[in-house]
């Protein structure tokens, strides 16, 4: 399965890098907000890692997508978050409820 | 004789330097005249602190403006002008701990450069914004119903991010941990020279990801910031600047006091 298809998946997916502790953080915040994202660790996976960046993920990792869409990497998610924008788009994504 | 003339000058720089060290940690600004001392914490630290120092005298300088303001009951649009001043200049803070993490992250890390009551409180480098709002929480009264929630609302995000950075910091101590634990050997075989290299060459990768934590806890103190002022009128924003700054002085003070304790 290609990587858009993977994003589109689930309500909300992460693609990660089992090395990197940024994407445990941004997991951690998914897990707590009840969102059971799906993740995919991309270790050794080139051609996927590649796919990311051509589809604008910069940093590759994490990669989150949410109702099949972009949403970025860690700065954004935070940022997102703060502002609320991210619950909202959970909740349109039908990832979480409240 | 010469060398105990060098011994006894290498005894009064160190007095020097740790008496430099008292000062500053008691609030008191000391400007470096451009002399860059071969100190153990190295430039990139002391630049810091001597821009931190600036930073904070400037701000100082603000704050007070906007108290002379209140207290001398300024319009709305004078406040605004004062208060989106301070949050410029806050600004100006974030971007140079950014610059200071990049070039020595373990310096912004301790938090040498703040007082010993405000590291009690060190968080990644800096404040807890969730902690921030509680404060303001109790000093903004009154607040309209739709404010209450949005703050708790920002207080409960900020927290959220904060516990997931904080996850993300004890992952990367486990994975350092391990790595370095790995590069212990049990015999002088060259597998274990190998080993080793290896191992302190993964060692030093995870803690090049360190600078990314700093700067990720940073961005989450300034969006919270930006937020709140979003969610206050003027004249609270006004009130939450002199509060968080008020709150700010006191642990200096309480530094100062700490540090001025008599001993037995």
């Amino acid at each position: 399965m290609n990587t858009k298809d993977l994003a589109s998946k689930s309500a909300a997916v992460i693609f990660t890098k089992s090395t990197c502790c940024m994407c445990h953080s941004i997991k951690a915040l998914f897990y707590d907000l009840g969102a059971s994202p799906a993740i995919h660790e991309v270790d050794h996976d080139a051609d996927m890692e590649r796919a990311l960046r051509r589809l604008g993920c910069n940093p590759a990792f994490p990669a989150v997508f949410v109702g099949g869409k972009y949403v970025g990497s860690a700065k954004d998610i935070i940022s997102l978050h703060v502002d609320g924008t991210l619950k909202q788009k959970l909740i349109e994504a039908r990832a979480i409820w409240f | 004789a010469y060398v105990q003339q060098l011994e006894s000058s290498r005894m009064k720089l160190t007095q020097l330097e740790q008496e430099l060290q008292r000062a500053r940690q008691q609030g008191i600004f000391i400007s470096s005249s451009g002399e860059q001392s071969q100190s153990m914490s190295g430039n990139g630290a002391l630049a810091f602190d001597v821009e931190y120092g600036r930073w904070l005298e400037e701000h100082n300088r603000r704050v007070n403006e906007l108290k002379g303001a209140v207290s001398n009951h300024a319009g709305d649009g004078e406040l605004r002008i004062i208060v989106d001043g301070v949050v410029a200049h806050y600004e100006d803070i974030f971007r140079i701990k950014s610059d200071a993490a990049k070039a020595d992250v373990f310096h912004v890390l301790s938090g040498m450069w703040k007082t010993p009551a405000e590291r009690c409180f060190l968080w990644l480098g800096g404040f807890r914004s969730s902690e921030l709002l509680k404060l303001l929480i109790t000093q903004l009264e009154p607040l309209t119903e739709q404010q209450l929630l949005a703050i708790g609302n920002l207080q409960q995000s900020s927290q959220q991010a904060e516990d997931a950075l904080s996850q993300g910091m004890e992952a990367l101590q486990q994975s350092l941990a391990e790595t370095i634990a790995g590069s212990l050997g049990s015999s002088n075989s060259s597998g274990n020279v190998a080993n080793y290299m290896g191992q302190m060459a993964m060692a030093m990768g995870k803690l090049g990801t360190l600078e990314g934590f700093i700067r990720q806890a940073d961005n989450l103190r300034q969006q919270t910031f930006q937020q709140m002022h979003r969610i206050l009128t003027t004249r609270q924003s006004a009130r939450a600047l002199i509060a968080i700054h008020d709150y700010s002085s006191r642990l200096r003070a309480l530094s100062s006091l700490w540090l001025a304790r008599p001993r037995e």
